[in-house]
C-alpha cells in the first residue's frame, strides 16, 4: 500500500458518474493507487481507513439535515477539499426542486411520502463549508480530476481555467454553432474543461460545466432570442444541472422576461 | 514581380500535385461542418467549388453559387495563424535526474507548408505576425521553424464579404505582396474558358509554376483582372478611417462608448481567437505520476478575466477595460509597438461575434462624437 497522501472520496445526493470517473482513468488508476492511499472510497474497495484525510473528493449536493451532518465532519477530516461535478458545485439537476413546493414532488414520486425527509432546497457544498478547488461539469471530466490529483501531489496549482467554452472551440478549430447555424448554444456563458464537445459533435453547448468566470448571460441573451429559440427552450437551456447557479437562474429570468416581452 | 502567366482550370489541379511533389503539406480552404475552414488539400476538387459565404455581424452562412466558382467566398473563422502559432503545444519536457533536472525541447513539426487560396488580408496577417514572433528581439523559435520555408499561392479576392474592410487598411482585395503566386479567377465567357490569371512574386514561385502547363496572358486576360480588383474595392461597403485612429483611440480612454460596447460584449474571446494577428497565449505547468513535467502553450485571450491576473487580481475587472484593451492595443498600441496597424480588415472579429460587435462602428461612434465636441468647442 503506498505511503502517499491518503485519499477519501465521499458521496452526497448524486448518481455517482464523477466518482466513477475516477475509476475510469483506466490507464492511470493503477498508478495513482501506487501515489495515494485510497483511505475511503467505497466504490472502488470495501476496506475503509477512517480519517483525517490529505484530500478528500466530494460529490453530490446536500439534500437532507443528516447529509450535513456529515458534511461538516468529512470538512473536518480533509485537509484539502474538493467538490467534483454540478451535484456538489452548483446543486445539481435535483435542485430544480428548489423553485418547487418539495412536499407536493414527494408526494407525486413516492409510494409513502411519509418516509422521505429531505430539505427544501439542494444546495451546493460551498454553501456549508469551505471548498478548496471545485471541478465542474456533468459529469467531471476525467483528465481535469487526474490533473487536479497530479497537481495536489507535486503541490502545484491545478490547471483549472474558469474561461468559456468558445476557447476550446476555437482552439479545436469548431466552427460556431451559435454564429454559422443558429444553434441555442450556452458556451459563451459557460466554464470550460469539457474540451467543447457537444459543439464539437454540431450541437450546442447546454451548460453542464455551470457558470464561466463572466458568465455574462445578459449580453447573450439577444444573440440567443435571435437564434430564433423560443422563451421557454431558452429558460429549459439554462434549468439542467447547474440550474440553481445564479448566473444560469439570471438566464432563465432573462429568457422568460424576453418570452413576456414578445 | 517577376512576370505573369495564366492557368486553366485543370491547372489548379496541376499546381496543387506540384506543391506536394516538392514535399509541401498544402493548407487551404475546405467546407467543413458548415463553414470554409483550413485544412490539407490533396486536390482542386477538394475546395469549395460552386460555394459562397453570406456574412453579417454574428451571422455566417454558406450557400450555393450559380457557377463553378473555385474562391468564391472570402475568409472562414480559422485563420493561418493556427498553422504557424499552433493553438496548443508541448514546448519541453522536465525530468528529474537524481541531483537536479534535466530539460528536453519538444521537436517542431516543421514540414514546409504551401498556403494554397490565401487571401491578401491572411498573407497581410501572416506578415504581421511575422513582426511579432519571428523578427522581434525574442524571436519564438518554433514559429519561425513553421514559418520560414512557407509557400504562398495567394488569391484575389473578386467578390468582398459584407463584414469585409480590407481596403480601408490597405491590405488588399488583390494581394500585393508577400506570395509566391498569386491567382485571380477568370470564370469563363464566351469564348474563354474558365482561368486563372496568375502573378508570380518569387523565383521560387516561378520554378514551381514552370512545373505546370501555363500560357502567357492576353490582354485581356490582364485587363480583366485590374478590372475585378477595381470593382472588389468598389463593392466593399465596409469601411474604417485609419487617418489619425492612433491618436484618437489613445486620447480618448474614458470615451462613453466604450461602456455602450462593453454591455452587449459576452467576454466570449471569440473575436481574438479568429483575429489573424491576435497572438497572446498562456502557459501550463502539467505533471505526470512519475514526476516529469511538461511546459504546455496555449492560446489565450484578453477577453478572459483570467488572462491579466496577478496576485490580488486581475489587471483588467471590467469588460470595458478589457473591450478597451483590445481595441486600442490592436489599431493604436500594436503601431508603436511593431510599425504596423494590428488590423488587416479581414471581418472575422464582427462576423464571428455572438452578440455581431463591429469594431468598425464602434471607432466611426467615437469619431464622430469627438469630432462633433470638436466643432462644438470651436464655435464657443
Amino acid at each position: 500500500m503506498s505511503n502517499g497522501p491518503s485519499l477519501g472520496v465521499f458521496k452526497f445526493a448524486s448518481c455517482d458518474g464523477c466518482q466513477l470517473s475516477l475509476l475510469d482513468c483506466e490507464d492511470e488508476i493503477l498508478a495513482v493507487a501506487k501515489a495515494v492511499r485510497i483511505a475511503n472510497f467505497p466504490e472502488a474497495s470495501r476496506a475503509v481507513v477512517e480519517g483525517p484525510y490529505d484530500v478528500a473528493l466530494v460529490e453530490g449536493s446536500v439534500t437532507t439535515a443528516h447529509d450535513l451532518q456529515r458534511l461538516l465532519r468529512v470538512r473536518q477530516e480533509s485537509r484539502v477539499l474538493v467538490t467534483i461535478g454540478a451535484c456538489a458545485t452548483a446543486g445539481g439537476i435535483q435542485a430544480l426542486r428548489n423553485a418547487a413546493d418539495v412536499a407536493e414532488y414527494t408526494r407525486v414520486v413516492y409510494a409513502h411520502p411519509e418516509y422521505i425527509n429531505t430539505l427544501e432546497r439542494s444546495t451546493p457544498i460551498a454553501e456549508h463549508v469551505k471548498v478548496d478547488y471545485e471541478l465542474r461539469g456533468c459529469p467531471v471530466n476525467k483528465r481535469q480530476l487526474l490533473d487536479v490529483l497530479l497537481a495536489l501531489l507535486h503541490g502545484r496549482k491545478p490547471d483549472i481555467h474558469p474561461h468559456p467554452v468558445c476557447v476550446e472551440c476555437k482552439m479545436a478549430g469548431t466552427t460556431c454553432v451559435l454564429v454559422a447555424n443558429g444553434t441555442p448554444c450556452l458556451g459563451p456563458v459557460t466554464h470550460a474543461g469539457c474540451g467543447a464537445l457537444c459543439p464539437s459533435y454540431a450541437r450546442g453547448c447546454f451548460g453542464c460545466y455551470g457558470p464561466a468566470e463572466d458568465a455574462r448571460v445578459g449580453a447573450l441573451a439577444g444573440p440567443l432570442a435571435a437564434s430564433g429559440a423560443k422563451p421557454d427552450e431558452l429558460v429549459r437551456l439554462y434549468s439542467t444541472f447547474n440550474v440553481a447557479a445564479p448566473a444560469f437562474q439570471e438566464g432563465q429570468r432573462l429568457a422568460r422576461e424576453g418570452g413576456a416581452s414578445k | 514581380m517577376n512576370g505573369d502567366a495564366v492557368l486553366e482550370l485543370t491547372g489548379l489541379d496541376a499546381l496543387i500535385a506540384a506543391l506536394i511533389a516538392r514535399g509541401y503539406r498544402v493548407i487551404g480552404p475546405r467546407v467543413q461542418d458548415g463553414a470554409i475552414v483550413l485544412d490539407e488539400l490533396q486536390h482542386a476538387a477538394d475546395l469549395p467549388v460552386g460555394v459562397k459565404d453570406e456574412q453579417s455581424p454574428g451571422r455566417y452562412r454558406l450557400a450555393p453559387r450559380s457557377d463553378n466558382a473555385h474562391f468564391g467566398y472570402v475568409v472562414g473563422p480559422h485563420a493561418y495563424k493556427r498553422v504557424f502559432h499552433v493553438p496548443v503545444e508541448t514546448l519541453f519536457r522536465v525530468r528529474r535526474d537524481g541531483r537536479g533536472f534535466e530539460v528536453t525541447e519538444t521537436p517542431v513539426d516543421a514540414r514546409p507548408v504551401a498556403l494554397f487560396g490565401a487571401r491578401a488580408c491572411d498573407v497581410a496577417a501572416t506578415t504581421v505576425q511575422d513582426r511579432v514572433l519571428a523578427e522581434g528581439a525574442h524571436p519564438d523559435p518554433r514559429y519561425v521553424a513553421r514559418r520560414k520555408d512557407a509557400f504562398v499561392v495567394a488569391v484575389a479576392c473578386n467578390e468582398p464579404g459584407a463584414t469585409c474592410f480590407c481596403a480601408s487598411m490597405n491590405t488588399g482585395p488583390r494581394p500585393a505582396d508577400g506570395f509566391d503566386l498569386s491567382l485571380t479567377e477568370l470564370l469563363p465567357e464566351p469564348g474563354v474558358p474558365h482561368r486563372f490569371y496568375v502573378e508570380v512574386g518569387t523565383e521560387r514561385g516561378r520554378a514551381v509554376l514552370d512545373e505546370v502547363a501555363h500560357a502567357l496572358p492576353s490582354d485581356e486576360d490582364r485587363r480583366r483582372a485590374r478590372a475585378l480588383a477595381d470593382a472588389a474595392v468598389a463593392s466593399m461597403d465596409k469601411h474604417l478611417e485609419t487617418r489619425h485612429l492612433r491618436d484618437l483611440l489613445i486620447d480618448n480612454p474614458e470615451h462613453p462608448r466604450w461602456r455602450a460596447v462593453a454591455e452587449r460584449c459576452i467576454t466570449c474571446t471569440s473575436c481574438t481567437l479568429v483575429c489573424p494577428t491576435c497572438f497572446c497565449s498562456s502557459m501550463d505547468d502539467v505533471t505526470s505520476l512519475e514526476g516529469e513535467a511538461e511546459r504546455v502553450r496555449r492560446w489565450d485571450s484578453c477577453f478572459t478575466r483570467s488572462y491579466s491576473y496577478m496576485h490580488g487580481g486581475p489587471a483588467r475587472p471590467s469588460v470595458e477595460a478589457r473591450y478597451r484593451h483590445w481595441l486600442t492595443h490592436k489599431l493604436a498600441g500594436w503601431i508603436d509597438q511593431f510599425g504596423s496597424s494590428g488590423c488587416v480588415g479581414c471581418g472575422r472579429c464582427i462576423t464571428w461575434c455572438p452578440a455581431g460587435i463591429d469594431l468598425t462602428e464602434e471607432v466611426a461612434a467615437i469619431r464622430a462624437d469627438v469630432k462633433a465636441a470638436r466643432g462644438a468647442s470651436k464655435e464657443a
